[in-house]
């Protein structure tokens, strides 16, 4: 029962853990390289999670200072997942425009398919 | 001036950054290069300057917004930062007229200028990782430098550029991941970014929860050794540099895994090391093996490589090695001799990645087969070859025996006697593949292919031998090398629990 309790406790960070873990699974599992950074994304996504969570304080208002408040939510943990979802972003788009590069140069995006092409490198 | 002195901490980034961006819009390869030149040579000077400052008056708190840290994000620069920022912006300096006719021969002209400024980029993330006291802030300029070295590859003339391109995305990309996951535990349990208040307010944290601690050091000690190419995490570095531009190259082994080692020497002894007994955890043993793994089986692979960029490569792997071999050995000498080694590597690295960059400028190719006999057509850039591959085999008289006999040391230190055999043997393999060049390139009869093949032209012939004379230079004056690393080794291991 306690263990229950604790997973309904902690549920958020117990779907953290999914995301991070399927995340991770899919880019080592998939030879399609579009396929690869979605799984990409949903691994990166995984953190923004774990760091926005904890931020939120149950009761707590947002950070703007007041007489009527006393509990505020922390801020800092959306700031710095802010700028982590911008080089997220970046990362995706690069990694997209190789994906269309190598497209055009392998005239397929499977792994497997681009090492054979390579003379089994 | 007297106004100029305090801000120089946030120069060393802001001067890179808008040059990035002066280059991106004038559009025309030649003008960013001589915008990208005024840089690099500018930069060695502020540097020193912070070198300098570091050395006689103490580490250097710049508050950035003029919010104190810990509230606000703070730059700090140590000795030990000091020396990083002098080795990556001397070296870019160094190399750097290397770059014009490199650049020229191997990329696209409607490209030069995108790539100068994915260069400068690069440099400003460099550089941002060593003067942050931030963790967080050091993840962002690790991203700013790593989509910068993901482009540069990219651009590479050989197809398979972009494959290693993309591998090395993905795989710095789950490195850098895996570095924000630590220090997310990090936050959590402290509620704080700045790396010194971290440290100690670690101190409880670490008595109060330990495992939280400990999951946040294997998160960011995988992930910087992700980025650092620690074996067996170095995948993407022998495809990553055999076809990225041969200037690329040079840059990367010299500058950005070293930035990356300092990131994992500032977690482990200013971090983890002040917070935590550090010795007592199988962290340094663990290093110590996958050194030892890494200076064995890279270097025996390097062996069989008949590509002589894939070969240095591997060597860079190997090499990376000793200097995580001196941060497991986690005492005074052994400290000594890998920082010494880091500085060391990029001087001789760069001088091996140059030359080799040469006979790409010249017959298109790096491929051993087609390099018999070359050293006559190209005696400069072979001499300077084969002192530098001195060096990298660790020869009395060159920058690479002052590290290994420190190294060595710090072994014995611990009465490893295996470990300096061990540290013997694997310097052979080196003269292995070293040799093997050098067998090839000056006793071979000259091939058909050389004809027209001559040593390259003046600007980019200066870098080569420049490197080559640092070589033994380092091997004779170890002040500016060891002597810094000895003074930082005794502050960081001082400090350790």
């Amino acid at each position: 029962m306690k263990a229950i309790q604790t997973f309904i406790d902690h549920y958020n960070y117990f779907i953290t853990i999914f995301l991070m873990v399927a995340g991770l699974y899919v880019v080592i599992a998939r030879g399609n390289m579009v396929k690869k950074l979605i799984g990409l994304s949903i691994f990166q996504t995984s953190v923004y999670l774990l760091y926005i969570a904890p931020g939120k304080i149950i009761g707590g208002t947002a950070p703007i200072i007041d007489p009527a408040f006393k509990v505020y939510s922390n801020p800092l943990p959306h700031v710095l997942i802010l700028t982590a979802i911008v080089v997220g972003v970046a990362t995706l788009a690069l990694g997209l425009a190789l994906v269309v590069r190598i497209n055009e140069a392998y005239g397929t995006i499977e792994e497997d398919e681009i090492f054979r092409q390579d003379g089994g490198k | 001036m007297n106004s100029i002195w305090p801000q120089l901490p946030a120069l060393q980034i802001v001067i890179p950054l808008l040059g990035a961006v002066l280059v991106a819009f004038l559009r025309r390869g030649s003008l960013a290069f001589l915008v990208t030149l005024a840089v690099s040579w500018l930069m060695p000077f502020i540097s020193a300057a912070l070198l300098w400052q570091t050395m006689t008056t103490g580490p250097i708190s710049y508050h950035l917004g003029g919010w104190p840290p810990p509230i606000g994000i703070e730059y700090r620069i140590d000795v030990l930062g000091g020396f990083v920022l002098l080795l990556v912006s001397g070296v870019s300096a160094f190399m750097i007229p290397f770059a014009r006719q490199s650049v020229e021969r191997e990329i696209h002209p409607s490209k030069h200028a995108w790539f100068y400024c994915m260069y400068l980029l690069c440099f400003t993330g460099l550089l941002g990782i060593t003067v942050t006291g931030d963790a967080f802030n050091a993840f962002v300029f690790l991203e700013i430098s790593s989509l910068a070295t993901y482009t540069m590859i990219a651009l590479g003339h050989d197809r398979r550029a972009l494959l290693a391109a993309f591998q090395y995305l993905i795989i710095g990309t789950i490195g850098a991941t895996f570095y924000v996951i630590g220090v997310g535990f990090l936050y959590l349990i402290t509620g704080t970014l700045n790396l010194a208040d971290l440290a100690t307010r670690l101190i409880p944290a670490a008595v109060e929860n330990p495992p939280a601690v400990y999951a946040a050091l294997a998160f960011i000690t995988v992930g910087i050794s992700l980025k650092l190419a620690l074996f067996p995490l170095h995948t993407w570095l022998p495809n990553a540099y055999a076809y990225a531009p041969s200037f690329v190259t040079v840059f990367l082994s010299a500058t950005a895994t070293k930035v990356a080692i300092y990131l994992l020497v500032r977690y482990f002894f200013s971090v983890f090391g002040v917070a935590i007994d550090f010795r007592a955890l199988p962290v340094t043993e663990i290093m110590i093996a996958l050194s030892l793994a890494a200076m064995f089986i890279a270097s025996i692979v390097a062996v069989y490589e008949t590509n002589v960029k894939r070969m240095l490569a591997y060597s860079s792997v190997a090499q990376i090695g000793y200097i995580t071999l001196g941060i497991g050995l986690a005492n005074q000498a052994g400290l000594t001799g890998g920082l010494t080694h880091l500085f060391n590597h990029a001087i001789m690295k760069a001088a091996l990645f140059l030359a080799i960059g040469a006979v790409v400028y010249r017959i298109g190719s790096c491929k051993l087969d087609d390099l018999s006999g070359i050293g006559r057509k190209m005696p400069f850039t072979m001499i300077a070859f084969a002192i530098a591959g001195f060096g990298l085999i660790g020869t009395p008289g060159t920058a690479g025996f002052i590290s290994k006999w420190y190294l060595a040391l710090g072994a014995l230190d611990h009465g490893w006697w295996f470990l300096v055999a061990l540290i013997v043997v694997s310097s052979m393999i080196a003269v292995v593949y070293v040799g093997r060049v050098l067998e090839v390139v000056w006793f071979r009869p000259t091939g058909p292919n050389l004809k027209d093949a001559k040593d390259p032209p003046f600007l980019m012939m200066m870098p080569i031998i420049a490197f080559a004379v640092a070589t033994v230079y380092f091997g004779f004056d170890t002040r500016l090398t060891a002597g810094i690393s000895e003074t930082v080794a005794k502050t960081l291991i001082g400090g350790m629990r």
